[in-house]
């Protein structure tokens, strides 16, 4: 961004992207030039890089608990992964054309069934969450039958860091013959993965949430499950996803998860205790706000505080200025007129809804960076919300401001 | 993140009139909170000379609409009511130096507050509030879905080309091809179920005619004419349309489409003369700009470049760019040599 002021930047958007670690860059950097062959070939060139490839794959096999390598295919991204998942699942069960997810899934998921349901005759259930952003289990349990195909969870949602039960999930879809899809983009490298020992059938990921390069992700798809490829072509990925390996972005998402796998209990401790710090002195602070999401059960980076009586892109841009980056729920950033899904799904008001910020903290932020925001933040609301017609001095919403809503 | 302009950052960051009023005598109150915004308008008028003394504002919404507000008092201040109440949302804009176009509605919350305030202050009705909302479909010329949907119910419409005609979604880049086919398909159904059309009037997703490619014409493009003969260095400026070559029998009769003639301009006119004919040639334009909301006016020649000065919807819009590449393109063709038109800010 244009506007970051001399001092060093505070980056706590880590949901959206993270900055690829150097010794990630160090060990892509060769294969861009020197191990430039393709992994296809039968020369050294290519060999060298295909042995890679495979050091890579058990990297990304140790992070998430598989029990083959050869479980994981290597695909552009996490929207990619889900896309191919949830269509392949509907592709291997004739007879079944139901699909269940929540209604607080990522985009990618969201947008794809929405046209799913309403180009390819298949019928979606999604599923509700309580105010603390958990999932509503009867609703799941009703809706389940032998016409679903694939039921879709999110491992960790995106917004408020809240964490679904997926095992007991995925249990319950394989009572009922289904498959269980999780898109676990958030949760890999943050929280410990151990996917051999769940029921779950097939994962998607991606690199870039966890140090890792941009353009890539892997989709889990354990041994024995039926599979239909989004993308023909060559024989690559065992012919379960065509086209050229991306060879350097391969082997920087191994190396990111060789180093995720090498610290995590300590990070896990240390940025939980960050982000709890971060959230107990803004509450105390600024006054009229609250932290989303379930309290007992969600990711250790993420908080997403909702500041009520004011706009969260104001917010942004003002944070900005103080040379701090972080996202929001904002209707106003997204470019679309509608406040976040997902607070909207947990029934948070509008007043606070739209001026929810998500702060998203790494393995790499520090204590001083925290002290930088809890300093900054609390004048930023004050000077926003005097500005705000639903503010008074008091602290309370006037009672004689009604506006005409269109 | 969006591209604002200095001027709306600015004020943005050092709102001017922000807070509370007491003592106003006219106030305005407008708003939408499923899209995150609302305005309260405060203005002191004086009742001797109708003259607005003070104006203040509180907003609850993004950086532009707080930018938005604080130039709507700055316009306010000093004139009388009759002079504020012809202010438009495209003045806000203009005064801010254009808004991204999924941001104009702030500028028309602004232009609301003030019709409400006045209505206040004169004790009038305000009219009902058209305020459109829905999601921004068609970036290029900032149509949002409340607005698509409206033209097609009132006006019965069923084809792609006659939503692009009333809204002009999807006349620009035509990146929002398939949500506005969407969106005509879901409308078209539910004015079937409520009897407003015929079924087999609805357009049906996906139905909608391969887009044209328009034919670029430029000087280095073989023309993908039937060629029987070989023709003659082309003559785009010729007055009278040259006569087609005999076509060979099987070549289809529809493709021979004459160049528009120009207005004739053989190269070699003097400078006086071509200014008068790029004068003349931007006049007939004006309309086309002015039925858009906005304008466009010659201020200079020198050499091959012509300095034009673009206005209103004009100048903050994403398509500045290919405007000026079509008025380059006119002018090139009438003078019979290549010019460059470039937006420049009157001073």
């Amino acid at each position: 961004m244009k506007d970051m002021t001399e001092v060093t930047p505070v980056y706590l958007d880590n949901n959206a992207t993270t900055r690829v670690w150097p010794e990630v860059v160090e060990a892509m950097l060769p294969y861009f030039s020197e191990q430039f062959g393709n992994a296809s070939s039968i020369h050294a060139f290519g060999s060298e890089v295909g042995g890679a490839l495979r050091e890579a794959r058990r990297s990304l096999q140790a992070l998430i608990g598989a029990e083959f390598d050869h479980e994981i295919i290597f695909t552009s991204g996490g929207t990619e992964s889900n896309n191919t998942a949830i269509r392949s699942a509907l592709q291997v069960q004739p007879g079944r054309n139901e699909v269940i997810t929540s209604a607080v899934e990522h985009p990618a998921i969201l947008s794809l069934v929405d046209w799913l349901e309403k180009h390819e005759g298949v019928v979606v259930h999604r599923i509700g969450v309580d105010k603390q952003g958990r999932l509503n289990l009867d609703e799941y349990r009703e809706k389940l039958s032998d016409k679903t195909a694939v039921v879709s969870f999110m491992w960790a949602n995106n917004e408020t860091g809240t964490i679904f039960p997926v095992d007991g999930l995925a249990e319950l879809a394989h009572r009922h013959g289904a498959l269980f899809h999780c898109d676990a983009v958030q949760a890999v490298g943050k929280v410990p993965i151990d996917v051999k020992n769940t029921d779950i059938d097939m994962m998607s990921l991606s690199s870039h949430k966890l140090h890792g390069p941009k353009g890539l992700g892997a989709l889990y798809l354990r041994k024995g499950t039926r599979f239909r490829p989004l993308q023909r072509g060559g024989h690559q990925e065992r012919g379960r996803r065509g086209g050229t390996e991306n060879a350097p972005a391969i082997v920087g998402l191994g190396k990111a998860a060789e180093m995720a796998m090498a610290t995590m209990a300590a990070d896990i401790a240390r940025m939980s205790a960050l982000r709890d710090k971060l959230e107990k002195g803004l509450v105390a602070t600024v006054g009229h706000c609250f932290v989303t999401g379930d309290p007992l059960d969600r990711l250790p980076n993420t908080s997403t505080i909702a500041f009520e009586y004011i706009e969260g892109e104001a917010i942004l841009l003002k944070l900005n200025q103080a040379g701090i980056a972080a996202s929001s729920g904002s209707a106003c950033t997204s470019g679309s007129l509608e406040p976040s899904h997902v607070l909207r799904a947990m029934d948070i008001p509008f007043t606070a809804a739209h001026g929810a910020i998500r702060f998203s903290l790494s393995r790499e932020t520090t204590e001083e960076e925290i002290d930088r925001v809890l300093a900054v933040v609390p004048e930023i609301i004050a000077g926003l919300r005097v500005m705000s017609p639903f503010w008074s001095a008091d602290g309370a919403s006037p009672e004689n401001f009604d506006p005409a809503y269109a | 993140m969006w591209e604002y302009t200095d001027k709306v950052k600015d004020h943005f960051f050092n709102p001017r009139n922000a807070g509370a009023m007491t003592d106003a005598n006219a106030v305005g109150e407008v708003g939408s909170l499923s899209c995150g915004d609302a305005l309260k308008l405060m203005l002191k008028v004086n009742p001797e000379t109708e003259v607005i003394e003070d104006a203040k504002f509180q907003t609850f919404g993004c950086g532009s609409a707080i930018a938005s507000s604080s130039a709507l008092t700055e316009l306010v201040i000093g004139k009388t009511v009759d002079e504020a109440r012809k202010l438009t949302n495209q003045d806000i804009a203009e005064f801010l130096g254009g808004l991204p176009p999924e941001k104009m509605h702030c500028s028309v919350m602004g232009q609301e507050a003030l019709t409400a305030a006045v209505a206040a202050y004169k004790g009038e009705a305000i009219d009902e509030d058209d305020h459109e909302e829905g999601a921004l479909i068609c970036k290029c010329f900032g149509v949002d879905a409340g607005m698509i949907e409206r033209a097609i119910r009132t006006n019965k419409l069923t084809t792609l080309e006659m939503v692009t005609f009333y809204t002009k979604a999807g006349g620009g880049c035509n990146s929002c091809r398939e949500p506005l086919e969407e969106l005509l398909a879901d409308t078209n159904q539910a004015m079937v179920a409520e009897g407003l059309i015929k079924a087999e009037e609805a357009f049906i997703f996906g139905s909608a005619p391969v887009p044209q490619k328009k034919k670029k014409v430029t000087g280095f493009v073989i023309p993908d004419t039937p060629v029987a003969a070989p023709t003659g260095p082309a003559q785009p400026s010729a007055p009278v349309q040259i006569a087609m070559p005999a076509a060979p029998a099987a070549a289809p009769a529809a493709v021979a489409v004459a160049p528009a003639p120009a207005p004739a301009a053989p190269a070699g006119l003097s400078p006086a003369k071509e200014a008068i004919l790029v004068a003349k040639l931007i006049d007939e334009m004006r309309p086309t700009f002015k039925r858009d909301g906005g304008d466009v006016e010659l201020l200079d020649i020198e050499g091959n470049i012509v300095m034009v000065h673009l206005t209103g919807a004009c100048s903050g819009c994403q398509l500045a760019t290919q405007t000026l590449g079509g008025i380059q393109k006119i002018i090139s063709e009438a003078l019979g040599r290549p010019v460059r038109v470039i937006p420049v800010a009157k001073t």
